[in-house]
C-alpha cells in the first residue's frame, strides 16, 4: 500500500449498528483513527425522564434489540436496589437464567453469524457450502437455539423480555419448559464445545497492556449480580464508578468515550475472563483446560474465545440451576417507591452496564445515567485500529487486505452501536 | 432453481426485527438460502453502496426515518424494489423510534443541539410518509409468524 493512503470504511458490516473508521497515513506510520458510530439518536435518556418507575425497564430495552435484556434486567437491578425490594431465591435463579439466555443467544449470533466466516476466509455463512461447513452450521443454529429457547421459556421472549418484572417474575415458566430446557442443554452442549476448539486454533493476535473491568463476585461467575472489579484486583465501589471514568467527548461520532484513571481499559467477555475465569463452572473448567488457560491474555481476538468459553459456562450454570429449581407460584413482591438513588449493574454480552436512577418520592424517574459496553470500548477500538494498522503497513500489505483485517477486529470486540449512540450529552458551543 | 432478491436495510430503531429476523434462522436458514438471495443484508454480509443497489424483488425496511440522508436511501429502496415491506413499529408507525416527536417544549430545546448538530430532522416519521408501502408487519419486535406469513407470500409470487 502507498505509505500515505489514507484508509476509510464506510460502512462495516456484520457488526450491530452503523459505524464507519478512518485512518490517515502519513510517511507510513498512522497518525489518526476515528471510529464513527452513525447511528441516528433517539434520546431514551430524556424519554426515560418523568416516568414511572414501572415502565421504564420496557422503555430501555428498545434501545437495543440484541441488548434488549441487558437494559431491561439493568433497569429491574437498579429499581430494585434503590427502594431495598429484595427478590425470592426463586426470582433470582430464574434472573440468571434470563441473563444466560442472552450470553448464549448473543455470543452465539456474534461469533456464529458475523465471525465465524473470517475463520474460514469467507465473506458470510452464505457462502458455506461444502457438507462440513453446512454441518458446522448446523450445529451452530442448535447452539444459538438454546440462547433463543431459554428466552423464550423464562423470559416471555428473547427480545424484549415480557415475565420478569421489578419485584419478581409475572409469569413463571411451566414445569415441561423447564424439564425441556434441561433435555435440551444436554443434546447440545457438545456442539458448543467444538466452537471453543475453533476459535482456540485460531491464529489471529494484537497483543497489547491495557486494564479490563468487570463486575465480580466471590467464587461464582455470573452476569448479573458482582461488584465492579480492574484487572489489578482493586474493587471499584457502585455509587462511585463514574467518578473513576473520565468521559471523552469524541466529536466526530454520535457516541462518547470513556478511560478508566485516565488510561485506556476494556470491558466484555475478555475482562470478564481475564478477572474471573477461576470462577466458571466446574464442568466448563473440567472440559475446557486447556482453553481456559490461555487467559489471562492481551490478545483482542481472544474476545471471541472467551464468548465462545461463555456460551458454555451458562450452559452448564443454566443446567445446575434448573435442575435443582422447584417452581412454586408466589406473588410478585409490591414495592414501595421513595425518594432515593440507586444503580443496577449487570455484565452485558458486550462488557460492564451501568445503571443509575434517581426517583421522586413518587417512585418518578429525576435522573438517569447509563454506561455503555461500547462507549467503554470506543477509545481502546481506535487504539488497537491504529496498532493493527501499523502492523500491517510494516508488514506491506496492500490496502484491501488492511480494510478486511480492520473489520475482522473491530467484529472481535463485538461493538454494539444501537446502543453506544444514545448517551452523548454534550453542551455545543 | 431461482431465487428471489431480497434487501434488508435499517434505519433509526434498536434493530430488534433485525435479531429476530436471524432468531428465524435457527430454523429457517437452509431454506431461507436456497430461496433467498440476499443482494443487500449488511448483517449477514458485505453488502454494496446502497445507492448501486437495483433489481430488488422484495425490501424489508426497518426502523424510522429521522435524517434526509435516511429518506435518500429510502426513496432510492423504492425505484428499485418491486416490493417494499415495512417492519416492526417504528418503520410502521415511526414509534418509539419518534419518541422525541412527543417531548415538551422545554426537553425539546435541551435536545435541539444535538439534533442539529447530527443533522437529524426534527421530526421523526414512519416510512410510508415518504414512499409506498407493500405491505407492513406490526409489533416491537415484528411478530414472526406474521413476518414469515408476507415473506412465505413474496416468495410464492416471485419463485
Amino acid at each position: 500500500m502507498h505509505k500515505t493512503d489514507d484508509i476509510t470504511l464506510d460502512s462495516i458490516c456484520k457488526i450491530e449498528g452503523h459505524a464507519s473508521l478512518d485512518v490517515k497515513v502519513l510517511n507510513g506510520e498512522v497518525k489518526n483513527v476515528k471510529l464513527k458510530v452513525v447511528e441516528n439518536m433517539r434520546f431514551f435518556k430524556e424519554a426515560v425522564l418523568g416516568k414511572k418507575f414501572s415502565s421504564v425497564q420496557s422503555l430501555v430495552s428498545r434501545i437495543c434489540g440484541t441488548c434488549s435484556t441487558a437494559h431491561f434486567m439493568g433497569a429491574i437491578e437498579c429499581i430494585e436496589h434503590t427502594f431495598n425490594a429484595g427478590v425470592s431465591e426463586q426470582s433470582l435463579m430464574l434472573k440468571h437464567l434470563v441473563m444466560n439466555s442472552m450470553q448464549i443467544r448473543d455470543h452465539a449470533m456474534h461469533l456464529f453469524f458475523f465471525c465465524l466466516p473470517d475463520l474460514f476466509n469467507k465473506d458470510s455463512i452464505l457462502d458455506f457450502k461444502s457438507d462440513s461447513e453446512k454441518s458446522l452450521l448446523h450445529d451452530a443454529l442448535h447452539v444459538k437455539e438454546v440462547g433463543n429457547a431459554m428466552g423464550r421459556k423464562i423470559a416471555g421472549r428473547s427480545v424484549h423480555p415480557l415475565h420478569p418484572t421489578v419485584g419478581g417474575f409475572s409469569k413463571l415458566p411451566s414445569n415441561d419448559d423447564i424439564k425441556s430446557l434441561i433435555r435440551m442443554i444436554k443434546s447440545e452442549r457438545d456442539k458448543a464445545v467444538q466452537f471453543v476448539d475453533l476459535f482456540y486454533d485460531w491464529d489471529k493476535v494484537l497483543e497489547r497492556d491495557t486494564n479490563y473491568i468487570a463486575t465480580h463476585m466471590g467464587d461464582d461467575y455470573n452476569f448479573l449480580e458482582g461488584n465492579i472489579y480492574d484487572s489489578k484486583g482493586v474493587c471499584i465501589p457502585d455509587f462511585a464508578f463514574t467518578n473513576y471514568l473520565n468521559k471523552v467527548v469524541v466529536p466526530y461520532s454520535q457516541a462518547e468515550g470513556f478511560l478508566y484513571g485516565g488510561e485506556t481499559y476494556m470491558v466484555g467477555a475478555l475482562a470478564r475472563m481475564n478477572i474471573n475465569k477461576g470462577n466458571l463452572h466446574k464442568y466448563t473448567r473440567r472440559d475446557l483446560s486447556k482453553h481456559i488457560s490461555r487467559f489471562p491474555s492481551k490478545n483482542a481476538y481472544d474476545n471471541n474465545l472467551a464468548q465462545a468459553i461463555e456460551i458454555v459456562h451458562a450452559m452448564d450454570h443454566s443446567l445446575e440451576i434448573l435442575e435443582r429449581l422447584e417452581l412454586r407460584n408466589e406473588p410478585v413482591q409490591e414495592i414501595k417507591p421513595v425518594a432515593a438513588g440507586g444503580t443496577g449493574i449487570v455484565e452485558a454480552p458486550r462488557g460492564t452496564l451501568y445503571y443509575y436512577m434517581e426517583f421522586g418520592g413518587e417512585g418518578v424517574v429525576d435522573k438517569i445515567e447509563i454506561v455503555i459496553p461500547t462507549a467503554q470500548n470506543q477509545i481502546m477500538i481506535e487504539k488497537d485500529c491504529g496498532l493493527l494498522v501499523q502492523n500491517c503497513l510494516n508488514a506491506d500489505m496492500d490496502k484491501d487486505e488492511i480494510k478486511r483485517e480492520l473489520e475482522i477486529l473491530i467484529r472481535a470486540y463485538d461493538p454494539c452501536m444501537s446502543c453506544a449512540t444514545h448517551f452523548l450529552e454534550v453542551n455545543w458551543k | 432453481m431461482k431465487k428471489i432478491r431480497l434487501g434488508w436495510i435499517t434505519f433509526t430503531c434498536s434493530e430488534d426485527n433485525t435479531i429476530v429476523f436471524l432468531e428465524l434462522m435457527n430454523k429457517h436458514f437452509f431454506e431461507f438460502s436456497d430461496k433467498i438471495d440476499f443482494a443487500y443484508c449488511k448483517v449477514l454480509r458485505t453488502s454494496p453502496d446502497i445507492f448501486e443497489v437495483k433489481d430488488i424483488d422484495v425490501f424489508f425496511v426497518e426502523g424510522a426515518i429521522s435524517t434526509d440522508d435516511e429518506r435518500k436511501q429510502l426513496e432510492h429502496i423504492r425505484k428499485v424494489s418491486k416490493y417494499v415491506v415495512a417492519v416492526g413499529a417504528c418503520a410502521c408507525t415511526g414509534y418509539p423510534a419518534g419518541q422525541r416527536n412527543r417531548f415538551p417544549p422545554l426537553l425539546k430545546r435541551k435536545i435541539s443541539n444535538r439534533v442539529k448538530r447530527y443533522g437529524l430532522n426534527s421530526e421523526v416519521h414512519p416510512v410510508s410518509k415518504y414512499v409506498k408501502i407493500d405491505d407492513r408487519v406490526m409489533g416491537c419486535p415484528m411478530q414472526e409468524e406474521a413476518f414469515l406469513s408476507i415473506l412465505n407470500k413474496y416468495l410464492e409470487m416471485v419463485i
